[in-house]
């Protein structure tokens, strides 16, 4: 092929790319819609954005809690065999270890509903309903103090709710800075 | 090259305290031929006569489709602690043999392990990865179409955000390389530059982040700036060059290189594109670093300069005087080691190390250096530093920056100290 039988084909090329929208990619994925990935889009920013219709209340959440969740984190979120979920406030400051709990140092309430839904029971992850994942986190919140016992949580309130270390936390300054 | 001194680089004089050497002894056989040759550590008992073992005297084994180490090597193995509660045994890890291998890869049997809800057992021809939210058309990829797409190959290392935190503990605990560093291990990873997608499915201007999930059941996530996400994350199907082992990640994971490593969402199902990070769970309650002001530092993602002697360690005991090779491996999720130095005595005198080729950014590093034992007390240690000038810190630097509590991410300066009896032990020096 000559040098001009060569840039006329580069040419023709680029043309051709032009037409179509970024063809120089393979374009092997297929469109769906947001509606059609909805089983998947499970979570929840602490603007509450993805937060389900549904609502619980803290008595129901302790029923909820003493059935499917007490036997790994203890009574009362007290702990053992795993994580303790209540407790561990003014731990945080010093040098001795510290108690970070769901009460003590989560700063989103958000993120207990985001992780519980997807990820716990442990051995039956995904299986609760959204009533019943509100609820549960009512009892939780309830149990550090942070709500009251006759708060119910559901899209609206849950996403207000708000954590006692919620200004606990700074990036950490040597990763680089997200605008 | 000349050394300023104008002594022969193979010369016995210690290049630093307690019979640290040259480390061109060795490295560069030539120049050392022409300082005269050199005799270290010769002992003076003969070789026994030889005789030809049955081995030799009999055909071998036929072909295997799957091959596996030699059953002499069965000690090389990945180490795992029962779990807390026998009633949820897929959370935890298993860790990486170091003091038993060499060179700068893992092998895949090899890689560390960590995972919160057991190794889903995933079809590929079911699995899926969708890319949604700010973009302009949200997409589904089958694993078929994925690997139809031009891909990258990088060696990287994985490092686990909570590597070394065994360090942190306030008396020295008896942990080996394994126990103490083998959250940790180097791949060849290839697969999909996660750019080529994004910009298929047309990156809305609003998004600052991506959420990456697994279809593991604890359907782990976590949020990454849109910047590394465009920069060199991989989406793998790959490892050391045969589908990636179920354990990391199969049929596809995310390679964000140099970042904590709960950040490298294996068994990959989604990513979503957001304009705030969504503060899961490992990004609150986990990998963040609690400081004594009370306040924690949170999206902690590189991992910074670090470097360990893997050879000799605890439990490769020393056998006598004489020579040694001091081997390590040393790392930066920031780039590339320019530096590894050795010491003998505790930290008080430092030579350089050699690094073997390659050197690679964000992949691990073996360095060697000669040691001359003469059987007294030392106290070995290692001291990286990378191309953006960073110098592995002190044990004490540390606790004065963070304290103790922090350990995540906890890259200090480790320390095995060598008895008269040649047994290796973790101190804090
Ligand atoms: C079979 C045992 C088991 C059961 C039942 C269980 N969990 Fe868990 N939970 C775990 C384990 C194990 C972890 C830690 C997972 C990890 O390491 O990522 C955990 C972690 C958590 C955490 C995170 C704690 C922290 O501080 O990071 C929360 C919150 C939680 N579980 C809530 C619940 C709730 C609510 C229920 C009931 C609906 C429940 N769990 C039921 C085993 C269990």
């Amino acid at each position: 092929m000559s040098m001009l039988e060569r840039s006329i084909l580069a040419a023709a090329f680029s043309i051709a790319a032009g037409l179509a929208v970024a063809a120089d990619t393979p374009q092997l994925g297929q469109p769906i819609s947001e509606a059609d990935l909805a089983a998947w889009d499970i979570s929840v920013g602490p603007n509450g954005v993805g937060l389900p219709a549904g609502k619980g209340t803290v008595a129901q959440g302790e029923a909820v809690y003493a059935a499917k969740c007490q036997a790994c984190h203890g009574e009362k979120g007290a702990g053992r065999p795993n994580d303790v979920l209540v407790g561990g406030f003014d731990s945080l400051p010093g040098d001795k270890p510290a108690l970070k709990t769901v009460g003590s140092f989560w700063p989103y309430p958000t993120t207990f509903f985001d992780y519980v839904r997807r990820a716990m029971p442990w051995t039956s992850p995904k299986t609760l309903t959204n009533d019943e994942v509100y609820a549960v986190a009512a009892y939780v919140f309830s149990l550090n103090g942070i709500i009251k016992a006759d708060e119910v949580m559901d899209a609206q309130t849950l996403p207000k709710v708000r954590m006692p270390n919620r200004d606990g936390f700074t990036p950490f300054p040597r990763s680089p800075k997200v605008d | 090259m000349a050394r300023k001194d104008n002594k022969p680089d193979g010369d016995l004089t210690p290049a630093a305290g307690n019979g640290i050497l040259n480390r061109r002894l060795f490295l560069e056989r030539t120049l050392m031929a022409g300082a005269g040759g050199i005799a270290l550590g010769a002992s003076g008992a003969s070789a026994e006569p030889l005789t030809n073992p049955k081995w030799t005297m009999e055909p071998g084994a036929p072909f295997n489709p799957y091959g596996k180490p030699s059953r002499y090597e069965d000690k090389t193995v990945r180490q795992f602690a029962a779990p807390a509660n026998p009633a949820t045994p897929g959370v935890g890890s298993s860790r990486t043999p170091h003091h038993l291998l060499d060179g700068m890869i893992t092998p895949n049997s090899l890689h560390f392990e960590r995972s919160h809800g057991g190794v889903p057992d995933i079809d590929p021809q079911q699995h899926r990865l969708v890319i949604h939210g700010l973009v302009k058309k949200p997409l589904s990829f089958t694993m078929e179409a994925l690997s139809r797409y031009p891909m990258t190959s990088r060696v990287s290392f994985i490092e686990c955000g909570g590597n070394s935190g065994g360090l942190s503990a306030p008396a020295a605990a008896p942990l080996n390389v394994q126990g103490i560093h083998g959250l940790l291990s180097c791949a060849e990873w290839t697969g999909v530059k996660l750019s080529t997608l994004l910009d298929e499915a047309g990156v809305d201007p609003a998004a600052k982040w991506i959420l990456a999930e697994g279809a593991d059941s604890q359907s782990v996530s976590r949020s990454i700036p849109l910047a590394k996400a465009l920069d060199d994350v991989l989406v793998c199907l790959y490892q050391n060059g045969e589908r990636i082992r179920p354990e990391n990640g199969y049929p596809v994971r995310l390679l964000v290189p140099g970042y904590s490593g709960n950040m490298n969402i294996k068994w990959l199902r989604r990513i979503k594109l957001v304009d705030a990070p969504i503060m899961t769970k490992d990004e609150t309650s986990k990998y963040t670093i609690l400081l004594p002001t009370g306040k924690a530092w949170q999206f902690v993602f590189p991992l910074e300069v670090k470097s360990t002697i893997t050879r000799p360690s605890p439990g490769l005991d020393l056998k006598g005087p004489g020579f040694y090779e001091i081997s390590g491996l040393a790392w930066s999720g920031n780039g590339k080691i320019v530096k590894v130095e050795v010491s003998a005595d505790g930290g008080k005198s430092w030579a350089p190390a050699a690094l073997q080729e390659p050197v690679l950014s964000k992949a691990l590093t073996r360095f060697r250096a000669p040691w001359n034992w003469n059987g007294g007390p030392a106290i070995l240690q290692s001291r990286a530093t990378d191309d953006t000038g960073m110098v592995q810190p002190s044990r004490a630097q540390i606790i004065a920056e963070r304290g103790l509590r922090g350990a995540y991410h906890f890259n200090v300066i480790q320390s095995w100290n060598v008895d008269e009896k040649g047994v290796l032990a973790n101190v804090h020096a």
